[in-house]
């Protein structure tokens, strides 16, 4: 779960971490209050969940208030990748010496967490990184022994940084790590971390990950910093798919209802993980247009498979719906059948003609083909692989 | 042979009594897995399916040999579980639990560094050596599990628990039976990654070939390749990768939590450049697995 900057930028001065002086706000008539209160000049930065925010226009210069709240009304209709700027961060303006980059997160391949830091901070820190790889640092340290400051003073001082900056650095990088560690974080980076005229330094942005698994156990500082996870994943999601997520809300027996809206003629029901990645690739491949991508499995109900049938065939421009599994060895074929044509019968439709085709072989399948044949549905067992199912499915629905 | 489990490894089971670990317990010794114990604190003397249920690990560890700890228990547990687990001496720990928090991975993965031990997982269906024993919930039921998985040349590595049973069936219809196949756990950060198992695999005179299973996301692929490129290998591989269409949509999650594409390296494209730069086999559709396979091990030779 990302957090927004202005939260990113509340944890770490929790950590006594600085950062700027802010006001956070709505609307141009609180930036240009907001202006006034921190004394111009000010940047005004669009809070969005997405990268790009520089290069979309939602960071501005004010020298004055009329400035801010002129530039505030630009900010805040801003879709930034999809995603909605929700607030304006109106920040008290720096002079930067220098621009630094401090991260920590995990190594996926020493399973290890991993401080970075870069005495070439800025917007192009991943190019900066691959151009002059000697002006990166990475080190991995114990997520076992208690985390001490010289891991990260090592770090910087491959680097050689000035004098008086070594200890200044090593002081934010070792609270950066321990915030990582005690938060449950997947990843806290700073960047800029700007050194000023005077020598000291401050975290000009911040991006912050908590760990989805984590949320549960981290209540306690999501609720002291009003935080809720609600509303952050990607696009908002369409209301076909929260209808969809409904119906899987609705009876806790396996999934059925994780769906994505797509715009094609095919509905499907597949699953799980990465069969329904399997299953959606072919479909493409084969010319197939999919109406939705969805997950199902873990043993759902009849009513669930039924409801959820229902959803998927009631988008406007769905043709035909595909079932399609790997071979299963806990979802019960046969309820998923009934489920299918029940969903199909109670929206109208003859299974046999609705049903492009239907492939999950495994536990019960013996009953959960009787089934089908009774009901005239086209059908495959274990000896047809997925793709073949995806083929047959394609050949058979309108584009 | 096989790698990691076979009709000797003695099993136990952390958390025997849940739900879902009382279905694959009775599944595992229907399937000739030796289960010696289970473990969940406050039901000592109960069994299950006749395994007896103790209170904790070393009351199995210390009056007979242990080889692998199944661990499946609520997300909150599992650090403790596994850390039990290991200092009571398991060399090898099976965590099929999912939404486990990274940092307690992470922990339980350097521990079982320290003590020498593996962990596969979490968020694994198990392993499982066809014909002879299996740790976890792959294969499902014993008559199920027979007629997916039959024992033969081939090693499986899957990112997904379902394909694993999946891949050994289309295997199974070309008959191309397996050695062992290893649900490696959907998770971003795992216990054996391909490149970690991979030596075991070529340690083994029963393995002539392996298929990988790939999903967009995670970094398992360059250090496998990186591997091959330096030491050689001399196993075929055919790797398959899945969800090719996600590589469009950058940071939306499909799949696996691991499965999330975040920069230009974890995309399916640069998968398959990587593989096809290590002379690793991608197959462009699922069934091409096997054809591949059969040309690679040669017609006839290496069939069950």
């Amino acid at each position: 779960m990302r957090f927004y900057e202005h939260e990113a930028k509340s944890l770490l001065a929790k950590q006594a971490i600085p950062v700027p002086q802010s006001v956070l706000v709505s609307d141009a008539q609180e930036a240009r209050r907001a202006a006034e209160s921190l004394g111009s000049p000010v940047v005004l930065k669009a809070q969005v969940l997405s990268g790009g925010r520089m290069k979309a226009g939602g960071v501005k210069y004010a020298d004055t208030a009329d400035e801010a709240e002129a530039a505030t009304r630009e900010i805040m209709g801003l879709e930034i990748g999809g995603l909605k700027t929700v607030a304006i961060l109106v920040e008290r303006r720096v002079r930067v010496a220098q621009e630094y980059y401090l991260a920590v997160t995990y190594d996926p391949v020493a399973k290890l967490p991993v401080a970075i830091f870069s005495s070439a901070g800025g917007i192009d820190i991943e190019e900066a990184a691959e151009r002059m790889p000697e002006k990166v640092a990475r080190g991995n340290f114990s997520s076992l022994t208690p985390f001490t400051d010289y891991v990260v003073k090592e770090l910087i001082a491959s680097l050689n940084v000035p004098g008086a900056d070594l200890s200044r650095l090593t002081a934010i990088a070792s609270r950066l790590a321990q915030l990582f560690l005690r938060y449950d974080l997947t990843l806290a980076e700073i960047n800029p971390l700007a050194k000023l005229g005077d020598g000291s330094f401050v975290a000009l942005d911040a991006h912050v990950d908590l760990d989805d698994e984590a949320i549960g156990r981290q209540q306690a500082l999501l609720k002291e910093m009003g935080i809720s996870p609600e509303g952050r994943e990607g696009r908002p999601s369409t209301a076909f798919e929260l209808e969809a997520a409904a119906i899987d809300r609705s009876d806790h027996r396996g999934v059925a209802g994780r769906v994505v809206e797509f715009g094609g003629s095919l509905g499907l029901i597949i699953g799980g993980g990465g069969a329904s990645l399997t299953a959606f690739d072919a479909v493409r491949k084969y010319g197939g247009n999919p109406a939705n991508y969805c997950e199902i499995g873990g043993n759902p109900s009849v009513g669930k498979v039924a409801a959820l049938t229902k959803h998927i065939l009631s988008k406007p421009g769905t043709d035909k719906i595909a079932i399609i599994m790997n071979v299963v060895n806990n979802t019960r074929v046969d309820l998923v059948a009934r489920g299918v044509i029940k969903g199909v019968v109670e929206a109208g439709y003859d299974p046999a003609e609705k049903v492009a085709i239907f492939r999950i072989p495994g536990a019960w399948e013996e009953e959960g083909f009787r089934i089908l044949r009774k009901y005239g549905v086209e059908y495959l067992d274990r000896t047809a692989s997925i793709d073949q199912a995806a083929k047959r499915a394609v050949e058979k629905t309108a584009r | 042979m096989s790698i990691l489990v076979d009709k000797e490894s003695r099993i136990i089971v952390q958390g025997i009594t849940g739900r879902e670990a009382v279905s694959f317990v009775a599944d595992s010794l229907g399937y000739g897995a030796k289960i010696v114990g289970g473990v969940t604190p406050g039901k000592a003397g109960m069994d299950v399916h006749g395994v007896p249920v103790y209170n904790c690990v070393r009351d199995i560890t210390g009056k007979e040999r242990v080889d692998i700890a199944v661990i499946s228990v609520p997300p909150a547990f599992v650090k403790d579980a596994a850390f039990e687990a290991l200092q009571n001496g398991v060399p090898l720990i099976v965590v099929i639990t999912e939404r486990v928090a990274r940092a307690d991975v992470v922990q339980v993965l350097e521990l079982a560094r320290q003590r020498g031990a593996r962990v596969i997982g979490p968020n694994t269906m198990g392993l499982i050596s066809p014909g002879k024993s299996k740790a976890g919930s792959v294969g499902g039921p014993p008559q199920d599990a027979r007629k997916a998985f039959v024992r033969g040349p081939v090693g499986i590595m899957s990112r997904s628990g379902g394909m694993t049973t999946e891949i050994a069936n289309l295997l199974t219809q070309n008959r191309l039976g397996q050695s062992t196949a290893i649900s490696v756990g959907g998770d971003p950060i795992i216990g054996s990654t391909f490149v970690e198992l991979l030596p075991l695999f070529e340690a083994d005179p029963e393995t002539k070939a392996v298929v990988l299973f790939c999903e967009p996301g995670g970094s398992m692929e360059k250090p496998l390749t990186d591997y091959i490129k330096a030491n050689g290998t001399r196993l075929p591989i055919v790797a398959f990768i899945a969800g090719r269409f996600a590589d469009a949509m950058p940071g939306v999650r499909f799949g696996h939590a691991g499965s999330i594409v975040q920069g230009k390296q974890d995309t399916a494209a640069a998968k398959v450049e990587l593989f096809r730069e290590a002379g690793i086999a991608v197959a462009e559709e699922f069934s091409e697995i096997a054809t591949i396979l059969k040309e690679r091990l040669g017609d006839g030779k290496h069939v069950y």
